[in-house]
């Protein structure tokens, strides 16, 4: 009964808060959802305990969904060690959101609005990682895109951020295109799409093959590399991530709960969730592992150069997502999890810090026009600065503990892809410190660039808004230590049960110990060179990346155009798309279809008819007339055709 | 109420009984009230009526089921011939759903012509319930044909600038379609000496012959559906009509074509249907991805939502003709769905079009901050328009692309792109009427929604609901049908060889 309660109830929050906003008003929208959400989350940690820590997983099925032929579906939540995990962050993290919100939207007049999104949000999120089947699945997956939209585009006066979310929802409608046609394709060849059953029967086909556009290929790889591109829409991966920096749009809230610690994750726990399937395809493992690595090197060099404090934080985002699939494509699920919950804790720590900075610099982004504020707002300073070097993994803090695992899996797989991903990984762990320090540097240190009435507004946050932030720092410090042996650790295999399925062969996570001591500090150094080159160049030496911006003029116009794919894709799809739709509608329907077609049809039967209705006027006899048309029509071609019998 | 009562025919001509009454009223301001309720009281009382057919429907059958017949022309022998099965019926009750709803939009918006206007969707209703009741091909023509004159004088008279010109395409393109379709009709009544459609359900009709009588359906169907490139009436005729047109337009007589693949090409011409596959998946595939670029360019609303019909009927026709149980189903149910979500975002152009009297996009922009329930509204049938999950919108699609997945997956990719660009033009709509600042001075005083309206919107939001979170009910009642029409279609082809040939 609570476990069905535990999802149900952000979605009553936001049934209530949204139809009843006007008498609520904002006090009461905020009092519904929060306490909605201050439910759940204690539900959360019961079925997290019996879950994962006692080990029942459970299904509680609701009613039926879809039946049409053999192909059935129920609503039906599924709860085992995987979906506990994810109830503790997607509750945990947006209960401390909507607290945060309650001071960051005070003055905005949507309020009920805007609580009802972040709990239909979390309402769909819940749904995504309860599924019993793929449909459900999608269910949830669209869901979240809605409510996604619906919080880009919360500001609806500016055309940016009506852009931004309409390029929200698209570019993920491209990734679901494929994660829809791996259900079907699914459903093809397994005649279910019931998680369990496919689950259950993959092994016995796991050398079938498909016919796939005009092509047989490996049942198993088309499917999973089909649901593989919904998974990098989700999750931003490169070639789908263009929408995630312009998601940034939408309130700062948003970011840290949907752009950081849970939506955009939907995509690696699609994959550790379909590791069953995964694990019988090498090719979709080592695509996954590139695109993942490629991903992470690709977001970290972008951020380099990004101005804008969010964005960064997007790219960051973008980036540590990466790292989170190529752990899975090396078959560390459980390390790719781990990521992904310590992740949470400090990305959401990151973004709602740079909320609370912007908040006090009167809305300002851009970090070029920040600076000299740390003593203003000293426990947002303090917060960010845990949560950077949790990003950075300096040791001890959280995410030490999860991207060492992830890095030290990729060596250990012994896989050229694994081999790729590590050293890309080693890369971009050195360019996180750095930009994580540049932001700290630029927004907090130095000489002030803001002008005179903001430096005169910068006010420290109210409770409302630093407590979350305090929470979310104690995890962002101790959830690695705390997790680190029952997530992929010595109590790893109890704690998973068969949530996560790795094949015997496939042992990287399990011989990440046993990795040389230099893979195990490397990620320690390459954050510790970033963190001295970011102080370096922007404390010691502020002079120096202008000159450098100037010498290596065509790579930081790249890097700053984020590698000119948004550019790309006007050019190859936006433009195009444009362009045949006008050019389809006046030449094929209007000038070629019509021309030849009913216009010149109709202007004869009006140029007759208007000749006779001198005897007569009004529409029943043109109707009368145009049937007399019709009827000789049909004597004619009746009579030609029983002629021709 | 007794089960002998010819329930159906009741159905059928209570509306021409209330059309009767409102052709009698005087042409003064209480008969025009009298008028408008009485048109209301009758759509309403049918439909209350015909959900007795939902409650006594017996599934598990693929039976005709309230079937009446009475000799009608006995020397041809033609017949009165009633009766619905799991396909039909969910089409009676769209139609008797959504007329009430048009009499309710048509309320304040139609001024002249009161009565006429209200007679002739009454009589529009007995027609569109007759078409999808009749179980003789003559009363079928009648019915289909009829149709298309109630619906001509709604465009034609009641309609915007240029109706006359809509209303002729509409009516040259729908007769020239049908009337090849009566052709066949009288060919196979000269090749068997029948026009009972049950009989001819059961009757195989030689190969070379099946392939002819096809083309002649396939043009009034493909016309009425519509399919490319037979489509551009539709916008025209769209755009042009009074809102209440569109609404029936979209959400019923569009179905016509659907319902006629299914009732009349699939089971009586097998052979030709399997042969003809190949070109139905083709003009589908075009109709989704063309429709759907032509859509991105539009200016005007209703022609933009008049496009996007067009593709998703696209879905239909591939549905159909993907010819396995989550194919059809999932057409059947493409075809109910939008039938709703179509019919209410013509009815949301038709909100504000009342106020500014325009459907041009442009002129639009910021309406969230004058008018809060209607931007839930129009967003949430846009939503189902493009098909998100736990709307109407999406089982349908979802089914027919599982469908056609198993027959051919190229044509399933293509069909899935879509869904994608279906998402586009959406959106874009949305964002330019809805969201944005609200500039023109124009628009800072339009009220929200009032009572009347939101009473038409609210039977539809939960409907679409219904259909997206529980279609059970919806698939069961179809089930029996739908595998019927499989099995026989099946047995069809294995027989090829030996067929039995008539009239040789």
């Amino acid at each position: 009964m609570f476990y069905g309660l535990c999802i149900f109830l952000p979605l009553i929050g936001a049934a209530v808060a949204g139809l009843f906003g006007r008498i609520l008003r904002a006090r009461g929208a905020q009092l519904v959802t929060c306490g909605a959400m201050t439910l759940s989350v204690v539900l959360a940690t019961f079925i997290f305990y019996d879950v994962a820590i006692l080990g029942q997983k459970q299904t509680v099925q609701l009613f039926t969904w879809v039946v049409s032929g053999e192909f059935q579906i129920d609503w039906a939540l599924r709860f085992d060690t995987l979906t506990a995990v994810m109830l503790i962050v997607v509750t945990g993290v947006s209960t401390l959101v909507h607290y945060y919100s309650i001071g960051y939207m005070d003055h905005d007049p949507h309020n009920p609005r805007f609580f009802s999104y972040l709990s239909l949000f979390t309402f769909f999120m819940l749904m995504l990682v309860t599924s019993d089947n793929f449909l459900q699945l999608f269910f949830g997956w669209e869901g979240v895109g809605l409510a996604s939209y619906l919080l880009i585009g919360f500001w609806y006066r500016k055309p940016s951020a009506n852009a931004a979310a309409i390029k929200a929802f698209l570019v993920n409608r491209v990734g679901d295109f494929g994660f829809a046609l791996g259900i079907m394709g699914v459903f093809l060849l397994y005649g279910t799409v019931s998680f369990e059953a496919v689950f259950d029967t993959t092994p016995a086909k796991a050398g079938a093959t498909m016919e796939f556009l005009g092509g047989q290929y490996h049942a198993i790889t088309v499917l999973c590399l089909l649901l593989f591109i919904g998974a990098m829409g989700k999750s931003a991966q490169l070639g789908l991530h263009t929408w995630l920096p312009d998601a940034m749009e939408g309130p700062t809230p948003v970011s840290a709960l949907i752009h950081a610690a849970t939506m955009v994750t939907a995509g690696v726990f699609m994959v550790a969730r379909l590791s069953p399937m995964f694990e019988y395809s090498e090719t979709a493992l080592a695509v996954v592992t590139v695109v993942g690595a490629s991903t992470a090197i690709f977001a970290a060099t972008v951020g380099l150069c990004q101005n804008d404090i969010k964005r960064v934080i997007a790219y960051s985002t973008c980036s540590q997502l990466g790292y989170m699939f190529f752990a899975c494509g090396v078959s560390a699920y459980a390390a790719g999890i781990f990521h992904l919950f310590t992740h949470a804790f400090f990305k959401a720590l990151l973004f709602l810090g740079a909320g609370s900075v912007i908040h006090a610099m009167s809305d300002e982004q851009d970090m070029r026009k920040m600076g000299g504020i740390w003593r203003e707002i000293k426990i947002t300073y303090f917060m960010m600065w845990i949560g950077s070097l949790a990003l950075a993994g300096v040791p001890l803090l959280s995410g030490f503990y999860s991207k060492d695992i992830v890095l030290e899996a990729a060596f250990a797989s012994q896989t050229s892809v694994g081999n790729y991903a590590f050293i890309l990984g080693m890369l971009a762990a050195l360019l996180t410190a750095f930009y994580s320090w540049r932001v700290l540097i630029m927004t907090f240190h130095g000489p002030s660039r803001a002008d005179e009435k903001t430096l005169a507004h910068v006010h420290e946050s109210p409770k409302i808004m630093t407590v979350p932030l305090m929470i979310l720092a104690v995890g962002a410090i101790f959830a690695g230590w705390v997790g680190y042996d029952y997530f992929v650790g010595s109590k790893m295999d109890k704690f998973w049960g068969e949530a996560i399925f790795v094949l015997d062969n496939h042992s990287a996570l399990r011989d990440a110990p046993n990795v040389p001591i230099w893979v195990k500090i490397g990620p320690v150094l390459m954050g510790i060179i970033g963190i001295a080159l970011a102080y370096w160049f922007y404390m010691v030496r502020p002079e120096v990346p202008a000159v450098l911006a100037e010498r290596f003029a065509r790579l930081y116009r790249f890097l700053l155009n984020k590698w000119y794919f948004d550019e790309l894709y006007d050019r190859l799809f936006v433009r195009p798309a444009k362009y045949l739709g006008g050019a389809l509608w006046k030449d094929g329907d209007g000038a070629l279809i019509d021309g030849l077609g009913p216009d010149g049809l109709a202007g004869v039967v009006r140029y007759i008819a208007r000749r006779v209705s001198a005897f007569q006027t009004g529409f029943i006899f043109h109707y009368a007339f145009a049937m007399l048309v019709g009827v000789s029509l049909l004597v004619s071609l009746f009579l030609f055709g029983l002629g021709s019998k | 109420m007794p089960a002998d009562l010819p329930i159906l025919s009741i159905i059928i001509f209570l509306p021409l009984v209330g059309a009767l009454f409102i052709a009698l009223q005087r042409q003064d301001d209480p008969g025009i009230r009298n008028a408008r309720n009485a048109a209301l009281w009758t759509t309403l009382f049918t439909f209350g009526l015909s959900l007795f057919l939902w409650f006594n429907f017996e599934t598990g059958t693929p039976k005709f089921q309230f079937v009446e017949k009475y000799s009608w022309i006995e020397s041809f022998n033609i017949f009165y011939h009633l009766g619905v099965d799991g396909i039909s019926v969910l089409f009676v009750l769209l139609s008797t759903l959504l007329t009430p709803i048009c009499v309710l939009a048509s309320w304040d918006a139609v001024r002249e012509r009161v009565k006429e206007y209200m007679v002739a969707f009454l009589v529009l209703e007995t027609l569109m319930i007759g078409m999808f009741c009749a179980l003789d091909m003559v009363l079928f023509y009648v019915f289909f044909e009829g149709v298309l004159i109630p619906m001509f004088l709604i465009i034609g008279v009641w309609g915007g600038q240029r109706r006359v010109y809509a209303a002729f395409k509409f009516f040259l393109y729908t007769l020239t379609g049908s009337v090849l379709m009566l052709i066949a009709i009288i060919f196979i009544y000269l090749q068997t000496g029948v026009t009972d459609i049950p009989t001819l359900l059961k009757t195989s009709l030689p190969r070379d012959l099946q392939l002819w009588l096809w083309i002649a359906f396939f043009a009034s169907f493909a016309v009425k559906i519509p399919m490319w490139p037979v489509h551009t009436w539709l916008p025209d005729a769209h755009v042009e009509a009074p809102t209440a047109g569109s609404v029936i337009l979209a959400g019923v007589l569009l179905k016509m074509g659907g319902y006629g693949f299914l009732r009349f090409s699939l089971p009586m011409m097998p052979l030709a249907s399997d042969f003809f596959t190949p070109l139905m998946f083709s003009l589908s595939v075009i109709a989704v991805i063309y429709t759907s670029l032509v859509a991105l360019a539009q200016v005007d609303m209703k022609k933009l939502i008049a496009y996007s019909s067009v593709a998703h009927m696209g879905f239909v026709t591939l549905g159909i003709y993907a010819l396995n149980t989550q194919g059809i189903q999932g057409a059947i149910y493409q075809m109910l769905s939008h039938g709703i979500v179509s019919a209410a975002l013509f009815l949301c152009v038709g909100v504000v079009y009342d106020r500014m009297h325009t459907r041009l996009i442009d002129r639009y922009g910021g309406l969230v901050e004058r008018m809060p329930v209607y931007a839930f509204t129009f967003m949430l049938f846009m939503l189902a328009s493009v098909g998100l999950p736990g709307t109407g919108g999406f089982i349908g699609e979802f089914l027919v692309l599982v469908g056609l997945f198993k027959v051919n997956t190229t044509v399933a990719v293509l069909a899935s792109l879509g869904v994608v660009l279906g998402a586009a033009y959406m959106l874009w709509l949305y964002r330019r009427v809805v969201f944005g600042r609200l500039a023109r001075e124009d628009l800072k005083s339009i009220p929200d929604m009032n009572i009347r309206e939101i009473a038409i919107f609210v039977p539809l939001i939960l409907l679409t609901l219904w259909m997206g979170i529980y279609p059970t009910p919806f698939l069961e009642i179809m089930d029996a049908s739908v595998a019927n029409l499989i099995n026989q279609y099946q047995s069809a082809l294995t027989v090829l060889d030996n067929v039995s040939i008539l009239g040789q």
